[in-house]
């Protein structure tokens, strides 16, 4: 019954969906019938949350009656897994799409005060006319819900390499990411329909985008550290498409962020701030497409379906097609925003944003060029970290020396004096660089992402000089300390390009090796047991000076399905992290394989930094302005 | 220097355009550099691969080629698609679905004197990014096998 109530729950939804988008497009006709279109989008998003929850339920008892649940799960796993299953597979992944998609409709049609009625309607419209194609998606091409008779009497398991608690959380987190900028998506529709373009609508978007950054932030940096320990290849970043894919609207909505501060101080860039928003959505649909499609071969494309492909690839280009169609017909009536000087704060923001569309360029042509090859001439090439390297390293630099001055300039207009106060952090990257000559060996590349990151770590406290701390508001903290987070960062990778220690042997137990500034000694292998796996295990002890710690790496074997798994032991110190994987058994040595990377953990603080600077904006922006009248539509600020 | 609404507003869209081109222009520049980055045995022996650059190399693993080094963490063997072969040297773990008349793909350089020296090997159905050619060359292989 339970997977017959949450198909009826989905059925409904999609009812209600097409109910909204018809009251919405009805408007004004329609007299007092036309405010019921809030209530019809809160009750959509309820009943999507319902199917949801219902398939999570199916999911935590086993229920092998549902042919999805037999395909993924299975009772010996532990509750975790069964639980995040849910969405470790096609259907239960875009069901959770949905859902958050009609919760975010649902949460803007509860919250949003401040926009004319006519523009939220219209945005509740275009939200409902998003969840439609994807409803219609859920329900004739992965119905979740589809039964198996008979039902066997065990299902399948999860793929091991999903069983991580990192990556339980992964997905959601990125598709909240994902999602939130669809809210940005419909605000920009809904103000072009309704021409009203202007503050109102970028202070109406900025929390969504800085939400859904904020998600999309913490989802990439997570999924780079879940690659760094449980692939065991000790790397952080691969270039692979679906990494891509989730960096793409990353990047669109970093453009979208701080264009729409722009419009919402200064009522400029109008235009540039819609296209945005539309392309950051279309950018999370193309992510969609891209691992969901199987048209890129990699891990994360579990389910590999030509036909489920195609249909997100028509959604894509019927939603993309029609925003921007609908942004030609009307931009030229959008008003024009306020002027400003190229060297002032604005200046900044728009040299910010062109190389931010630069780098989102590169990447999608790399991305996808192998795709559109294929298509035309079917031959088959692949694009790889040699090239996306070479072409954003520079890009990533100047975006680096940009922020630098950006932060100290004022709006509008802006002369030379204030940037003398760059002479600081200047001289510190000098200073930084020439340090580098200390170590003769390391490559142009780590030596000016130290000196850079040094210097702009200095840099970004700037903008808190003379201020009193106590009375700046948040989100001036937030900027700081994501640009912080952006040298951290920085820093952690060129150091790990830089100072990385490698040592790889067969070794026998008693043996003793040396990586970086500790001696590692090999005690030997055990078997282990575990809930759904056996494997073997390293022990290792690492000393150096006079503190000692045990590593115990694993080599992991899964029965159901039949594959094998590295647990890679690592040890993490505040100048770096030990790590440490056993491989294969030689004769009677074993395979180990050490690093020593220094202040390597620097990579995801630095992450971190950058999604709690934009947490703290978010926060100071919505107490900021809860009760602040609005401007008048449109007018030049 | 503040320039008139109407004039900024061209300014800014011709800087949008030339960011536009600039992206396309700088990742065709990058692309035809490191787009030939998937070779094949054949396009090997056939000299249809640069030495020195970073490149991945996908066939099979030939049957009876994988040998052990004494070391105990490097590995020589011979990859093949049926028509050129391609010796590779690696050090380091394998994968542990790397086997003998099975799908790989090595990520290294091409020495000059025509051995591939590989920093890391991917295996069919590994963790890791596979490219998509892999697919249609196992298959192509295992035809090949049976005709043979």
């Amino acid at each position: 019954m339970i997977a017959e109530a949450g198909l009826a729950a989905l059925w409904l939804a999609f009812a209600l969906a097409l109910l909204q988008f018809c009251l919405a497009l009805a408007g004004n006709r329609l007299g007092d019938l036309k405010t019921l279109v809030a209530p019809v989008a809160v009750a959509q998003g309820l009943l999507t949350l319902l199917a949801f929850v219902l398939l999570i339920w199916l999911f935590v008892r086993t229920d092998t009656s549902v042919e999805l649940v037999a395909a993924n799960s299975h009772s010996a796993k532990p509750f975790i897994y069964r639980f995040s299953g849910t969405w470790g597979n096609h259907e239960g992944s875009m069901l959770l799409w949905v859902t958050v998609l009609s919760a975010a409709g649902a949460l803007l049609a509860l919250i949003e005060r401040r926009l004319p009625e006519a523009s939220l309607r219209a945005t509740l419209g275009a939200q409902a006319l998003l969840a439609l194609g994807f409803f219609s998606f859920l329900l004739i091409a992965s119905n979740p819900f589809t039964r198996l008779d008979p039902a066997p009497p065990q299902g399948q398991g999860l793929n091991p390499l999903l069983q991580d608690p990192g990556l339980a959380f992964h997905p959601p987190t990125l598709y909240l990411g994902y999602v939130g900028l669809s809210v940005a998506f419909s605000l920009a529709v809904g103000a072009l329909l309704t021409r009203e373009v202007g503050p109102a609508m970028a202070r109406a978007m900025r929390p969504w985008v800085l939400g859904a950054w904020v998600l999309l932030t913490i989802g990439i940096v997570a999924g780079s550290y879940w690659a760094y320990y449980e692939l065991g290849w000790g790397g952080w970043w691969f270039w692979d498409p679906v990494e891509n894919a989730s960096l793409m609207p990353w990047l669109a909505a970093t453009a979208l962020l701080h264009s729409i501060n722009v419009l919402a101080a200064r009522g400029s860039l109008r235009a540039w701030t819609v296209m945005l928003a539309v392309v950051a959505f279309s950018m999370s649909m193309i992510g969609t497409f891209l691992v969901r499609s199987g048209i890129l071969t990699s891990v994360h494309s579990f389910a590999v379906d030509p036909t489920r492909g195609s249909f997100i690839l028509g959604l894509l280009i019927f939603y993309t097609g029609g925003a921007l169609l609908l942004f030609a017909l009307r931009i030229a009536s959008v008003r024009e925003g306020a002027r400003f000087d190229p060297v002032s704060r604005e200046g900044a923001l728009v040299a910010n944003n062109l190389i931010l569309s630069v780098i989102l360029g590169t990447v999608f042509v790399g991305t996808l060029y192998p795709v559109a090859v294929e298509a035309v001439s079917g031959e088959k090439i692949s694009v790889g970290p040699p090239y996306f390297n070479a072409v954003t390293g520079p890009l990533v630099l100047i975006l680096a020396a940009l922020l630098f001055i950006g932060p100290l300039l004022r709006w509008r207009k802006d002369s030379r004096p204030n940037l003398r106060r760059i002479a600081g952090p200047a001289l510190v990257t000098v200073a930084a660089f020439g340090l580098t000559f200390l170590d003769p060996a390391m490559g142009i590349l780590p030596r000016l992402g130290l000196a850079f990151a040094a210097g702009l770590a200095t840099a970004s406290f700037l903008p808190l000089a003379g201020r009193d701390l106590r009375r700046t508001p948040l989100t001036i903290w937030g900027m700081v300390i994501s640009h912080l987070g952006i040298a951290v960062a920085m820093a952690g990778a060129a150091s790990d390009a830089a100072f990385t220690r490698e040592t790889l042997a067969a070794a026998r137990p008693g043996q003793v090796l040396g990586v970086g500034p500790w001696q590692v000694r090999f005690n030997g292998v055990d078997p282990v047991p575990g809930p759904n796996w056996t494997a073997i295990e390293g022990h290792l002890v690492a000393t150096r000076g006079g503190t000692s710690i045990r590593l115990d790496p694993q080599s992991r074997y899964f029965s159901s399905p039949a594959t094998e798994t590295n647990e890679a032991a690592i040890a993490t110190r505040w100048n770096g992290q030990l790590y440490t994987v056993i491989g294969h058994r030689e004769g009677d040595r074993w395979q180990l394989r050490l690093w020593w990377k220094p202040f390597v953990t620097l990579i995801w603080l630095g992450g971190a930094l950058i999604a709690l600077g934009g947490l703290l904006a978010m926060i100071g922006r919505l107490r900021r302005e809860r009760g602040r009248p609005l401007p008048v539509s449109g007018a030049a600020v | 220097m503040t320039l008139a609404p109407k004039h900024q507003r061209l300014v800014l869209v011709l800087l949008a355009v030339t960011a536009l081109i600039g992206a396309v222009l700088l990742a065709m520049w990058g692309l035809a550099d490191r787009a030939a980055y998937f070779r094949t045995p054949q396009d090997v022996t056939a000299g249809r691969a640069e030495v020195g650059v970073p490149l991945r190399l996908g066939g099979m693993v030939k049957a009876g080629s994988i040998k052990r080094q004494p070391d105990g963490v490097s590995v020589a063997f011979v990859m093949t698609d049926g028509v050129g072969e391609v010796p590779v040297r690696f050090t380091g773990i394998v994968p542990d679905l790397f086997k003998e008349n099975s799908g790989a793909v090595a990520e290294g350089q091409l020495q000059p004197g025509g051995t591939f020296v590989a920093d890391n090997i991917l295996a069919k159905h590994d963790e890791r990014y596979m490219p998509p050619q892999m697919g249609n060359q196992a298959a192509e292989m295992m035809t090949w096998e049976t005709v043979k």
